[in-house]
This record gives structure tokens, C-alpha cells and sequence, in this order.
């Protein structure tokens, strides 16, 4: 069975600005192995989020293919996508669904991109399973099962939604700035908690960040964006030797 | 005491449509417009089954298999058409005007010396009034009981988190656009339903019997939440059948004060727009009452 969990091919998207065509990404050729934890930087614009948006669907790919865990999904819905990618978003908004409560958001993650039938959503009988998921966040969730989301703080929201991604083991983890609306304290606790859970369950995981001390400190690759191509790409030996000043000169 | 026990029919058999409404304005968070279209063309169906000799229990189900069309047809035009869901409702509501038309044949058909879901023998010759109110608590405990039961499934939890928030829902790999279309096929099959009952209560229908419905969907749906506060979704279900009950209450209270019935639209939107004012006035003036006690207690 090969380790290569996600593989890009030529990835280009081109958009209609007016009448001119814009590259938003082009000649992206990037091989994500099982259990990576790639660390991605760029300034704002370089394309970041959309080479996120085309792994997940959101934008389609205007030339070249996209493998997940040796699927072709390129002309996949998000929806289908999601059998394989699980994503945080950076606003803690945009991960949960605010009117319903955290055990009935965590119900819908348990069925991520599984097929939703005429079942009972028997939330009683997770309510166990989910005191034990929500026990490892930092910040009191296992206190409010019951509460509306919209309820909960930002940091609260943004750990539930790490627990929402990762409850079902996805094949590529996904992690959009989703520390960059938090206060730093917060955020450092965030931080922490996701490398614990990448770490125990061996998960696939791309995290944009603007921290150039959390893209050396975490993972076991870091790549640079810029002007939509891949510009740069350090291993774990190579990011071992890095500082933040190396990283700088790529915001220059 | 007639006219009372009306009301409470009346306000039960338009609490399905206060149901119907509920399922897109509140839960799928939308406006739908098809509304005023689906009623009246429930109706139509409904009243030329039975005049064509179908049994009314049969008409009421056609109904409601209308509004479910009806509702089909809104939800394709915004998904596949790719169109805002406003005027994908508009678009449907004009278009079963003519529709209706057809379905009836003229503007208005009556029921006249038919029987009907009111006057089955199933109810063991009730009156009118009488009936309309146990048709009314069959038909909202069948409509809340099976909701209540689909909102507490799998896929009724994805629903709800659809219209809750659409990019949580994909990334979860729920399709908003086809909880979208279920939502429009089910709320416009209440909705038809609803205008399938009313008509064989009134005993006809008319092409222009959808105008303000809206309205009285919405101000059952607010009438409900003003009243009766903070409540589970399930519970919110009930105080929409309670709200438009209570709005019919409103409406017979003004018509005995002497208003002209020619102005009961006018009275209806004047309701709708109290019931949506005067609850942040209050919450205005409890914010204020409590700034200025905290200040004093600083003092």
C-alpha cells in the first residue's frame, strides 16, 4: 500500500478577472505522505488558501489532478471530498453550527461524509463518548454539551471544531490560521491540543499559519507559497536548522 | 361562543402553514415566496378533486402532493437554475396564478352541496365549527409528531445544520442545496396542505385566497416566539399552532370592535409589524431600566 496520502499534479486555477485571466495557482506539483504534518507560510495573497479551497473543492482546479489516499477527486464535490479531508477554518464561526448544541454538532461530525439516513440521531447514548472527546480540550467544553454553540467563546468554538475534524480519523487534516482569531493564550492552548491529537492518532495534517515559530516548531515539513507556486520546501531535517529570520525573507 | 371555537379551527388549520413556513424561514433561514403561490393553488387542487368526485381524504393528500411540486419547482430554479431563492419563490408563486387558474377553470370554485373533510360522517354529523377544530388537532398532531420525529433523525439533524450554517455543513459532506430543495418540498406540501383544508372549511377557492398568507405564517411563527420565549425546536413546533391561534383570536377581536372586514389585510401586517416591534422596544427599555440601576448601585 503506498504512503502517499495526497498528491498533486499540475495543479493550476486560472479566474476571469474582468477580461483578463489570473493565475491563482499554477504548476503545483506537491506529494503529502502518510502522517506528514506540512506547516504551510506565504504572505497574504501568495495563495495559500486557495490551493486549500482546490484540495477541498471549494475552487476547482483549472488543469491537472488531485489524488487523496488514492482516489482521483479533482472533479469532486467539497461534499464527496469530505469522505477523506476534514477542515478548520480560521473564524470559529464557520466550524459549528451555532444554533445547535455541542453534542449535536459533535452527532453530525460522527457521520462526516457518510451518507445521512432515517436513523435516531441517539444522542443519549453517545453522551458518554462525547464527555470522553471533549475531556481533552483545555478550555471547559465537556461542561457544556448541552449549550447552543453560539454560546460558547471563540476559543471553546475553535477547539470543538478541532474535535468535529478529527473524531472520524479523516485521511488529510486540514488547518486554515485556525489560531489566528484567537487571543495568545488561547491560541498557544489550540495549538498544543492539535499537536496532541495529530500526534495519538498518526493523523495527515496541512496547517496554514502566519506564526513563523509555530510553522518551525510543529509538523515535519514546512513549504513556502508565493505568487501561487510552491517556492519552497523544507524537511524535518532542513526545518530543524530554520529560525525566523530564515522565513522572513520570503515576506520581503 | 360559535365564532370562538371558528377561531381556534381556523388558527389550528393555519398553524399548518405557520409549520410549513417555520421549516424555511427559521430553520432553513431563508424567505420563501412560493408561499402565496402553494396556498391558493392547495386549494384550487383540493376543491376540483372533490368536485370531480374524488374523496376528500384523497383531495387533501393531492394538496399537499402540490404544494410538494410547487415547492420542487423553487428549490430546482435557486439550486440547478442557480438563482436567489427570493426570486425563485416569486417566480413559482406568479407562475401558479395561471396554474390555478387552470386547475379550477375559473377564478373561483365552490364546494357548494359536496361533501368534504368536514362534513365526513367519519365526524358523526359535528358542526362546522366543530369540526374544523378536531380536523385541525388530527392533522397538527400527525404534521408535529412526524416532524419531530424527522428533525431527531440523521438526516434531520442535517438539515437543521444546513440552514444553520451552510459551510459547516459541506465540509461535513451534507448538501446544502439538496436539504434546500427538501426543505422547500416539505414546507410547500404543508402549506398546500393547509390551503387544501381551509378551502373545504370555507367551502371554496379562490385565485386570490393566497394573497397575505404570508403574513399569517409569519405572524403565527412570531406570535409564538414572543409569547412563549425560549424554546427546544420541537417546542417551537407547538407555539406556532399556538400563535396562529392566537392571531385568529387578535383578528375576531378587532372585527367584533367594530373594524371593517375589507381591512383585515391591513390589520394582519399591522399585527405582524407589532408583534415584531414591541418586543424590542421592551427589551430597550429593560436594558435601559438595568444600566440605570447598575449605575445607581455603583453610586
Amino acid at each position: 500500500m503506498s504512503d502517499v496520502q495526497l498528491q498533486l499534479t499540475d495543479i493550476a486555477v486560472n479566474v476571469m478577472a474582468g477580461s483578463d485571466v489570473k493565475n491563482l495557482l499554477s504548476g503545483i506539483n506537491l506529494t503529502v505522505n502518510k502522517g506528514d504534518f506540512v506547516t504551510i507560510i506565504g504572505t497574504n495573497g501568495a495563495g495559500k488558501s486557495t490551493l486549500f479551497n482546490t484540495i477541498c473543492g471549494d475552487l476547482l482546479a483549472t488543469s491537472g489532478t488531485i489524488e487523496l489516499a488514492g482516489e482521483r477527486v479533482e472533479k469532486d464535490s467539497p461534499e464527496k471530498r469530505a469522505r477523506h479531508i476534514a477542515r478548520v477554518f480560521q473564524d470559529p464561526k464557520m466550524g459549528t453550527a451555532p444554533r445547535m448544541t455541542v453534542s449535536e454538532n459533535l452527532a453530525l461530525a460522527m457521520h462526516r461524509g457518510k451518507r445521512l439516513g432515517l436513523r435516531s440521531r441517539a444522542l443519549k447514548q453517545k453522551q458518554a463518548e462525547f464527555l470522553r472527546i471533549s475531556k481533552q480540550t483545555p478550555n471547559g467544553i465537556d461542561q457544556a454539551l448541552d449549550k447552543p454553540t453560539e454560546e460558547l467563546s471563540g476559543g471553546q468554538r475553535q477547539a470543538l471544531s478541532l474535535l468535529m475534524a478529527t473524531m472520524q480519523k479523516p485521511d488529510l487534516l486540514m488547518l486554515d490560521e485556525h489560531t489566528a482569531a484567537l487571543d495568545p493564550h488561547t491560541s498557544k492552548a489550540i495549538m498544543e491540543l492539535t499537536d496532541k491529537i495529530v500526534r495519538e492518532n498518526d493523523l495527515t495534517c496541512m496547517m496554514i499559519t502566519h506564526q513563523m515559530d509555530d510553522a518551525i516548531k510543529y509538523g515535519n515539513r514546512l513549504i513556502v507559497v508565493d505568487a501561487g507556486h510552491i517556492v519552497a520546501d523544507y524537511s524535518a531535517e532542513d526545518k530543524a536548522k530554520l529560525n525566523q529570520a530564515d522565513l522572513l525573507k520570503y515576506f520581503a | 361562543m360559535n365564532l370562538w371555537i371558528s377561531a381556534v379551527g381556523q388558527g389550528l388549520l393555519y398553524g399548518v402553514l405557520g409549520i410549513g413556513l417555520f421549516i424555511t424561514f427559521r430553520i432553513l433561514d431563508f424567505p420563501d415566496m412560493t408561499v402565496e403561490g402553494t396556498f391558493p393553488f392547495g386549494a384550487a387542487v383540493a376543491v376540483s378533486a372533490i368536485t370531480h368526485g374524488v374523496s376528500p381524504i384523497i383531495a387533501t393528500l393531492l394538496a399537499m402532493v402540490a404544494g410538494m411540486l410547487a415547492g420542487l419547482c423553487t428549490g430546482l430554479l435557486a439550486t440547478k437554475g442557480h438563482m436567489p431563492l427570493l426570486i425563485a419563490g416569486i417566480l413559482t408563486m406568479t407562475g401558479l396564478y395561471s396554474i390555478n387558474l387552470r386547475v379550477m377553470g375559473r377564478a373561483n370554485l365552490s364546494l357548494l352541496n359536496q361533501a368534504n373533510l368536514f362534513t365526513s360522517k367519519l365526524l358523526g354529523g359535528m358542526s362546522m365549527f366543530t369540526s374544523s377544530v378536531v380536523v385541525g388537532v388530527i392533522v397538527t398532531v400527525i404534521v408535529v409528531v412526524l416532524l419531530i420525529l424527522f428533525l431527531n433523525t440523521e438526516i434531520g439533524q442535517g438539515f437543521i445544520a444546513a440552514g444553520d450554517n451552510r459551510v459547516m455543513a459541506r465540509s461535513l459532506g451534507i448538501n446544502p442545496d439538496s436539504m434546500q430543495v427538501l426543505g422547500l418540498v416539505v414546507g410547500n406540501g404543508l402549506i398546500g396542505l393547509s390551503g387544501g383544508l381551509i378551502a373545504q372549511n370555507n367551502g371554496y377557492a379562490d385565485v386570490s385566497m393566497g394573497t397575505g398568507v404570508i403574513v399569517i405564517g409569519l405572524a403565527s411563527i412570531i406570535i409564538g416566539e414572543v409569547i412563549f420565549g425560549n424554546l427546544t425546536l420541537s417546542q417551537r413546533l407547538v407555539a406556532v399552532v399556538l400563535g396562529s391561534i392566537i392571531y385568529r383570536f387578535v383578528i375576531l377581536i378587532v372585527l367584533k370592535l367594530g373594524f371593517n372586514a375589507d381591512d383585515l389585510k391591513l390589520i394582519s401586517a399591522i399585527v405582524l409589524a407589532l408583534a415584531i416591534i414591541v418586543p424590542q422596544i421592551d427589551e430597550r427599555l429593560h436594558l435601559r431600566k438595568a444600566l440605570k440601576n447598575g449605575v445607581k448601585m455603583d453610586e
